[in-house]
């Protein structure tokens, strides 16, 4: 197990290397000088080269990133061009809280829709469950989260005003229940399109459990159903879904920008989208480059639970 | 009958054109018996028919998506004149939509492409060279870690809000995918005796590549270029919605959701009509897509 810890650790080095010489070098390359944009129209050629060679903005490029690199490990990610003295850091932080509940509230729902469905799906094919699942996977793939997110407001807050429209309430400060009724719109939106692929992944990994020699065995026994759909079928398929709960997170993360900037969630979304705005790339490179991380480390975590849960994989 | 069985160039010439039409009347007959695929290529082809003759059809009902009816036409509901409405700025969204159609096919259909070329080129170099291979499909990795909409959030934030640079950023983004399926296509076929026989037959690297290998992986790439499309098309949506896609004035349909979005209490019609809009052609897309991909690979997907 060690050994294989320490190659799939070795193995995604490349990718965390690329990763951030990519996100180094996409802000790098903007037009402009950074250096003239922090210190406004009014600033001298003294001044501008000063925090030049301040900033280090005419080492060689290499130089640059080691320098940048080395900094990020700190968790240091510079100083807002914006918001003057403001630690890209701190702003970072302050609204990750906010994206992280959603997307946590957004993948439970999620899980919690789209398992018993899927499994549903397989135990009856050809059925209604199994066409809803068909239709719903077919939706979930085309409609981009904003517009089921435009369709749920139009239908819930706006014609039967059931939940409020837009907004953002605290877990922690304000309450579950507050929470629950400003979070629940935006989380189905968000997790709508990754239930509809999770069900249609558990439907289809149940079938190819289901139709194994050793289940066929355990019916042969006379186990009863509800026993081999749960403790012998799905725990095999779960392997596949953990994948899905995997991507799902990841991407309840990175769609973030458009569901948070649509329902006003104070979020690192609604960060990066007004940073655009302000031609904060500081921030809008820590954003990128921490989401990518998060990424790569849970697709690590999926890996290692994967060899964990199957020692076949382990010995490959 | 004795014809069938000389040798005769020409009857074989014959017997070979009969099978090949044979085969796509065959084709044509699957891809016409899954229902839902002729139903994505009819929204497919309706949707290009509006890009392509957008002035023609709102020429005809005399309306315009950038002037202003004047003041008293403010968020007027539908109405004969006026199908889907009119919006915050007295504009008919009809024309608005439609013209909508030209953006989104305008970013898929390129997007589709450019993807398709450059990851079709990546995917077949990937497999002739094993260093570049390893430094392709590692770069490809590390842009895959990036997830799709961030990547393009920030190249879009970076490179500046336009058209082109929508094209651009979304190619970029799409470019790893392509390269995937190219490269582990183009392994799969050279594989094959044929390229084995090829190679001892002394033809050249680059030969095999564009002369056999290229033609052999080119329909998993079609397949997915229609998928390209329909995720082109969501994107250019989500950018625009987000202020860093098609700037307005311009009728994309993100845009004009993003408009739309402050007027969700007083003008449904607003939100509705472009949102049916996008959602319909991206199912056309996936639809007409999952058809061909069943042609090709009828296991698939099952």
């Amino acid at each position: 197990m060690k050994k294989y810890i320490l190659k799939r650790i070795l193995t995604l080095l490349p990718t965390v290397f690329i990763v951030s010489v990519v996100v180094f070098l996409l802000v790098h390359l903007t037009p402009g000088d950074p250096a003239a944009m922090m210190l406004g129209d009014d600033a001298t050629m003294e001044d501008i080269a000063a925090l030049h060679a301040k900033l280090g903005l005419d080492d060689p490029l290499i130089v640059q990133y080691i320098r940048w690199v080395s900094r990020c490990l700190q968790g240091d990610f510079g100083t807002s061009t914006a918001v003057i003295g403001q630690k890209v850091s701190d702003m970072v932080f302050s609204h990750f809280r906010p994206t992280l509940c959603l997307a946590i509230y957004s993948q439970l729902i999620t899980i919690l829709l789209a398992i018993p469905t899927g499994i549903l799906a397989a135990r009856k094919r050809g059925r209604i469950a199994d066409m809803i699942t068909s239709v719903l996977s077919l939706l979930g793939i085309s409609l981009p989260s904003f517009m089921m997110g435009l369709g749920l407001v139009l239908l819930v807050a706006v014609h039967f005003r059931a939940l409020p429209a837009a907004g953002y309430k605290d877990l922690f400060t304000d309450g579950l229940l507050p929470f629950l009724r400003y979070m629940t719109l935006p989380a189905l939106s968000l997790g709508f399109i990754h239930a509809a692929y999770m069900m249609r992944m558990t439907k289809t990994s149940m079938l190819e459990v289901l139709s194994s020699d050793y289940i066929k065995m355990a019916r042969s026994k006379g186990v009863k159903e509800h026993t081999i759909i749960g403790k012998h079928a799905f725990r095999n398929a779960f392997l596949t879904v953990l994948t899905v709960i995997g991507q799902g997170f990841i991407s309840a993360l990175a769609g973030a920008a458009v569901v948070e900037k649509l329902f006003t969630i104070p979020g690192i979304g609604t960060l990066m989208v007004d940073s655009i705005e302000k031609r904060d790339y500081q921030v809008i490179q820590a954003i990128t480059l921490l989401i990518a991380m998060l990424n790569v480390v849970i697709n690590l975590i999926i890996d290692l639970l994967y060899g964990l849960c199957d020692p076949r994989i382990r010995l490959e | 009958m004795q014809s069938a069985f000389s040798t005769d160039t020409a009857s074989l010439a014959r017997i070979r054109k009969e099978l090949v039409r044979e085969q796509r009347r065959v084709n044509l007959r699957r891809f016409l018996h899954n229902k839902l695929s002729v139903v994505g290529f009819f929204i497919v082809f309706l949707m290009l028919l509006l890009a392509v003759f957008a002035p023609v059809i709102t020429g005809a009902l005399g309306v315009d998506p950038y002037t202003s009816l004047g003041r008293e036409m403010r968020l007027q509901p539908p109405s004969a004149a006026h199908p889907f409405g009119t919006d915050n700025v007295n504009r008919d969204v009809f024309a608005r939509v439609i013209y909508g159609a030209r953006i989104s096919m305008t970013v898929g259909f390129f997007v589709g492409l450019f993807s398709s070329l450059i990851g079709t080129a990546i995917g077949m170099y990937a497999t002739i060279n094993a260093v570049w291979d390893n430094i392709l499909m590692r770069i490809c990795d590390g842009l895959k870690a990036i997830p799709n909409i961030l990547l393009a959030i920030t190249l879009m934030a970076v490179l500046g809000a336009n058209m082109h640079n929508v094209i651009l950023s979304l190619t970029i983004v799409s470019v790893p995918g392509v390269a995937r399926i190219a490269r582990s296509q183009a392994l799969l076929v050279r594989e094959q005796t044929y390229i084995e026989a090829m190679r001892a037959a002394g033809a050249s690297r680059f030969r095999i590549m564009w002369c056999h290998v290229l033609p052999n992986i080119l329909s998993p790439i079609i397949v997915q270029m229609t998928f390209t499309f329909a995720t082109a098309i969501i994107s250019e949506a989500s950018l625009s919605f987000l202020g860093a896609g098609i700037p307005i004035p311009a009728p994309s349909w993100g845009g004009m959701l993003k408009e739309a979005r402050s007027y969700i209490y007083n003008g449904w019609w607003m939100v509705v009509f472009p949102a049916i809009f996008t959602g319909l052609s991206v199912l056309g897309f996936n639809l007409f897509g999952d058809g061909l991909r069943d042609l090709i690979d009828p296991l698939s997907g099952r």
